[in-house]
């Protein structure tokens, strides 16, 4: 259990997906101008990176069986394009309130490179199913945590005087580093301890 | 003539990192160096010629309601073509690009100019998209990758693969670790991207 909660935490704050792994860069650029639809993309996100994980698992199993490990990359991507054309037909007919909210950003996930990332992560650090699907869930709320922060302090740079060839891309991107440099701080946190491993 | 003109477009009007902004993951993650840039951008090169050709050959055939997991099929298989030519000849390249490589497919450049391009023009003109736009990107690349080199380890084109030891501009100590580490990559870059457009605003005012 202890080891789990290490592999979540690590995941969230030390291995950030977006902050320290540069994972899914493009929709954290993208779809952070307000915290709004930066949750509405986030929860997304979470829900299919969850659920990537726990597929690919048993799809990288069948590879290894047959000995064609060298399809990985063609097998994961179409496995999850099919699994984000499902997750949208699914929450369109259980939940239409759900599909409003996500509508627009669930197509957009299948070329968000954090739900590849993960699989492939999952993957080269030989993780067990458990471990896999906890890595999935983690790694979606750490992109979580940092397009809701993101989103936070671009609302509050709409105000600011920002220089104007800084304005838009170079300046979100000068903001996100210093986003980043606060996460570096967390590199120091010994998990392993503080779980009493 | 034609052809020359679409090969410039894709490293100065549409130079994928510069001024459309796409592909960011790679740009920031394998930055830290500039052989890690070229290796990146030749790679994505190959891909983007090789997924350019196909869709190229196959714009006739391949029914428009399924043409998105077409494509990314096809790249798919260029990508991983190019995964085992480097994990074969350049492993050292392979191990830190990582998971970089693999992700190519997911690059919105090169899904970004099958669709917008290859999809619409003929054989010859789609090659010469593809290798404009590579290009651009592998020069963007090694752009970034040099100013983090040089401003964190104070060395350049540090290529251990090829047996190049590179240049030593100042002792490495004195080097600002910060820009090899990741807020490096997002400053380097935000910042780079500020003074193209400051300077291509003072070409306008003139």
């Amino acid at each position: 259990m202890a080891e789990l909660l290490v592999l979540a935490f690590g995941t969230i704050l030390i291995n950030n997906f977006v902050l320290a792994r540069f994972l899914g860069i493009c929709p954290f650029l993208g779809v952070s101008r307000q915290v709004e639809t930066a949750v509405g993309m986030g929860v997304a996100v979470t829900f299919v990176m969850t659920m990537a994980s726990a597929f690919t698992y048993w799809i990288q199993q069948l590879l290894v069986v047959y000995n064609i490990e060298y399809l990985q990359t063609i097998a994961f991507i179409l496995v999850i394009a099919v699994l984000v054309q499902l997750v949208e037909m699914v929450i369109k007919k259980s939940s239409p309130v759900l599909y409003q909210a996500l509508g627009i950003y669930l197509p957009l996930i299948t070329t968000n490179c954090a739900v590849l990332g993960v699989a492939l992560i999952n993957v080269q650090e030989a993780y067990s199913f458990l471990e896999a699907v906890i890595n999935g869930f983690s790694g979606g709320l750490s992109f979580v945590l940092a397009i809701v922060l993101f989103a936070g302090l671009r609302e509050r740079l709409a105000y600011s005087p920002v220089p104007k060839s800084l304005q838009g891309f170079p300046i979100a991107l000068i903001l996100a580093g210093l986003l980043s440099m606060a996460f570096l701080g967390f590199s120091g946190f010994n998990l392993r301890a503080l779980f009493g491993l | 003539m034609h052809k020359w003109s679409i090969f410039k477009n894709g490293i100065l009007n549409e130079n994928p990192t510069f001024r459309l902004v796409l592909g960011m993951c790679p740009t920031l993650a394998v930055t830290s160096a500039v052989v890690n840039g070229l290796g990146m951008g030749l790679a994505a090169t190959v891909v983007l010629i090789g997924s350019n050709l196909m869709i190229s050959l196959l714009r006739n055939v391949i029914p428009n309601e399924v043409r998105i997991p077409c494509y990314v099929v096809v790249i798919a298989t260029f990508v991983t073509i190019i995964d085992k030519v480097m994990a074969a000849y350049t492993p050292g390249l392979h191990e830190v690009l990582g998971i970089f490589i693999p992700l190519i497919v997911v690059n919105c450049i090169i899904l970004a100019r099958a669709e917008a391009f290859a999809s619409k023009n003929s054989i010859g003109d789609s090659i010469m998209d593809g290798l404009g736009i590579g290009l651009g990107f592998t020069l963007a690349l090694m752009l970034v990758g040099a100013v983090r080199e040089v401003l964190g380890t104070g060395t350049l084109f540090v290529a251990k693969d090829f047996g190049f030891s590179g240049i030593e501009l100042f002792p490495q100590e004195k080097g600002a670790l910060f820009m090899i580490l990741a807020p490096g990559a997002f400053v380097a870059l935000g910042l780079l991207l500020g003074g193209i457009n400051w300077l291509s605003r003072k070409k306008e005012a003139k």
